[in-house]
């Protein structure tokens, strides 16, 4: 009889894989519970002899056995969301099995940490420096210059860091990567330990995560000794947000409050303990395995456009037909990933924004489709890349309050540390709820008494506040959180808003030229 | 000895020699107790030679760590955008209908489901791609 391959993702198990798992079983099959392929709308799928069956529930187990199952999608391999993607770091979706050490050294893991050891340190940060490979937890800094400044620190000891807390919505690369592929992430620190003279390693790893939590500390129990000297350890978040920021990651896995740090100084020097430190994110670590390889940081290199190169492991999630994991070179437009390879959205409905980054991306509008995938792109049209996640709305989505729950999470989120992120987030959703509530009025609210006396000069004497005031009023406190927060969750929660503003205006209030005069005064 | 300093004490001893130990304890205390109380924290803070405002100051930032046991069962629903997307706002009213007294429900930020929400979490498991009516027998079934 032939091996089953069904997926132990959670997600996959989330829909239902380990119930299906055990029917097959039971019918006299051998299963194989590997990694996912990303084709999350097919989740569970089960895949026999190459072809694919989902997404599968108890029910077609007998009819997938048969041949005769409706949920067949051919060969996986030619499917066209599968065909048309350049898999680097994600190479073994879906064919490994995540624990199997002989799956992973018959599909060439550890050959580019044995090759690491042989050429040292120096060419190490160079190869992973000709690589181009950019941070990918969201700010892209060059990854090699920040190992070459760990290796050039003097410390007796060094560490290396995985900031594995992906706790923007829509991203779930670093999941799948852990849950996946957990060796490939392990030799990429391992390698990084190998390049900066680090033994000691830490993968700092939400709790939101329990599956990955389980299968990364399985993992290292069983390749210790290959990977040894270097040590890792998993630690586990405890549901701050702020604490995939760097610096707050470092204070929290010291034991500490997550608040941010200052820089300088740059944890790359005095991070961890206040000892030199690479902090890296799970993709940019498990896209060293490859480039490390004979060759690797070259080919790595030929992909991509101008200063972003390699591959990205885009997600596509929300309102999307073909929601999951789409690792393609860095160039390819908006429009395409939403439209084309999504397939637009899963309700069928007008895509009316799209949120690229996480909750502190900023909403674009179907308008600007045509932005190729590049940080430099990106940046330019006042928006970021982040992670990468892509998150899809339909036209049933009111703006108005996505702008105000963007305020709002930055509020529950905030570390604390910046007043214009712990208070300014606070008083945007006042602000918010102010301009809709007035929406058809035009007055946002009446002045207090206090507002009124003669003795608080700076207040005009009128008798309500215009929405148009309001409106000026947010667009400069986000000014004030953009400039005035030390790290992105206060300094970035003003694009999805002001994104909203300008973009969508009539769901904030029906006064649209207000917002335009004001948002172009803010400027 | 009460049994919740020995318990604690024998967690402390096995994280003590870690770097950073605080965390590791915290969560296994969180675990057995379902809280950290004031008692716990005095308790951690003596083990680890930390002033009791210190480590209170580190068990009141994260959201994972309660000041107090709740017995009741719990259902983590996920709020956060892409969930948002696919409507989980039309579906929490469900979920907190049929969870009344008995049930406590969470909002958490984001579960890595983004593509299949709206999604949620009871215990380690996850659910997704849930509806009104799954939500529903999902909150009566906590």
């Amino acid at each position: 009889m032939s091996i089953i391959k069904i997926s132990d993702d959670a997600l996959a198990r989330a829909g239902g894989a380990d119930a299906l798992a055990a029917a097959f079983e039971k019918k006299g099959h051998e299963v194989h519970r590997t990694s996912s392929w990303g084709m999350q709308w097919l989740e569970p799928l089960v895949e026999i002899e190459g072809k694919g069956f989902g997404p599968a529930t108890l029910e077609d187990v007998d009819a997938i056995l048969d041949g005769s199952s409706d949920k067949a999608i051919g060969v996986i391999a030619d499917h066209p969301f599968i065909k048309d993607q350049q898999r680097l770091t994600f190479a073994r979706a879906g064919k490994t099995r995540p624990l199997s050490l002989e799956d992973y050294e018959a599909t060439g893991g550890w050959t580019g940490l044995k090759r690491a050891r042989q050429i040292g340190p120096e060419q190490i940060v160079e190869e992973v420096t000709e690589s181009g490979l950019r941070g990918r937890g969201g700010a892209g800094f060059p990854t090699g210059i920040k190992w070459k400044t760990v290796l050039g620190a003097q410390a007796e000891q060094k560490y290396i860091v995985c900031n594995a807390d992906e706790g923007d919505s829509a991203t779930f690369a670093d999941r799948m990567v852990m849950e996946g592929d957990p060796y490939a992430l392990i030799e990429g620190m391992a390698i990084a330990g190998e390049a900066v003279g680090a033994t000691q390693g830490y993968i700092y790893l939400r709790s939101e995560y329990p599956d990955a939590i389980r299968k990364l500390n399985e993992a290292l129990k069983l390749c210790a000794s290959i990977i040894a000297p270097f040590q890792c350890e998993v630690r586990v978040g405890a549901g701050a947000y702020v604490c995939g920021e760097e610096t707050s990651l470092l204070n929290s896995l010291e034991g500490k409050r997550g608040e941010v740090r200052a820089k300088p100084p740059l944890p790359a020097l005095e991070g961890f303990l206040g000892r030199p430190t690479v902090v890296n994110n799970v993709l940019s670590l498990a896209a060293v395995p490859h480039i490390l390889k004979e060759g690797g940081a070259k080919q790595y290199a030929d992909f991509g456009m101008g200063r972003s190169k390699g591959t990205m492991p885009v997600q596509l999630a929300g309102n999307i037909k073909h929601g999951g994991l789409y690792e393609v070179a860095f160039g390819i437009s908006l429009g395409e990933l939403v439209n084309e390879i999504g397939g637009g959205t899963a309700s069928g409905r007008p895509v009316k924004a799209v949120q690229v980054g996480g909750p502190l991306g900023a909403y674009i509008h179907p308008d600007q489709f045509d932005i190729p995938f590049d940080y430099e792109a990106f940046a330019a049209a006042d928006a970021l890349i982040g992670h990468a996640g892509v998150t899809v709305f339909d036209d049933t989505a009111d703006m108005g309050s996505m702008a105000r729950f963007a305020m709002e999470f930055c509020a529950v989120e905030s570390c604390g540390k910046c007043t214009p992120c712990r208070i300014g987030s606070v008083r945007g959703q006042e602000i918010i709820d102010r301009i809709r509530e007035g929406r058809s009025s035009g007055v946002a609210r009446e002045r207090d008494s206090v507002e009124m006396a003669p003795q608080m000069h700076n207040t005009t004497k009128n008798a309500a506040r215009s929405v148009e005031e309001e409106i000026t009023l947010l667009a400069d406190l986000c000014e004030t959180m953009k400039f005035g927060s030390l790290c992105a969750l206060g300094g970035f929660t003003p694009y999805p808003v002001t994104s909203a503003l300008k973009h969508w205006p009539e769901d904030f209030t029906d006064n649209t030229e207000a917002v335009a005069k004001a948002l172009e005064a803010a400027k | 000895m009460s049994t919740q300093e020995q318990k604690i004490g024998e967690i402390i001893a096995e994280h003590h020699a870690k770097e950073g130990p605080l965390l590791p304890i915290l969560h296994d205390a969180q675990a057995e107790f379902g809280c950290i109380d004031v008692e716990a924290e005095a308790i951690i803070a003596k083990g680890l030679n930390l002033s009791r405002a210190e480590v209170h100051g580190v068990v009141s930032f994260y959201h994972d760590f309660k000041p107090a046991a709740d017995p009741r069962p719990v259902v983590q629903v996920c709020r956060a955008e892409a969930c948002k997307a696919r409507g989980v706002e039309a579906i929490i009213g469900d979920a907190e209908n049929a969870a009344g007294e008995r049930v406590k429900i969470e909002t958490v930020y984001c579960l890595g489901l983004c593509s299949s929400g709206p999604a949620a979490r009871t215990g380690d498991d996850l659910h997704i791609r849930l509806d009104s009516k799954s939500i529903t027998k999902l909150v009566e079934e906590a």
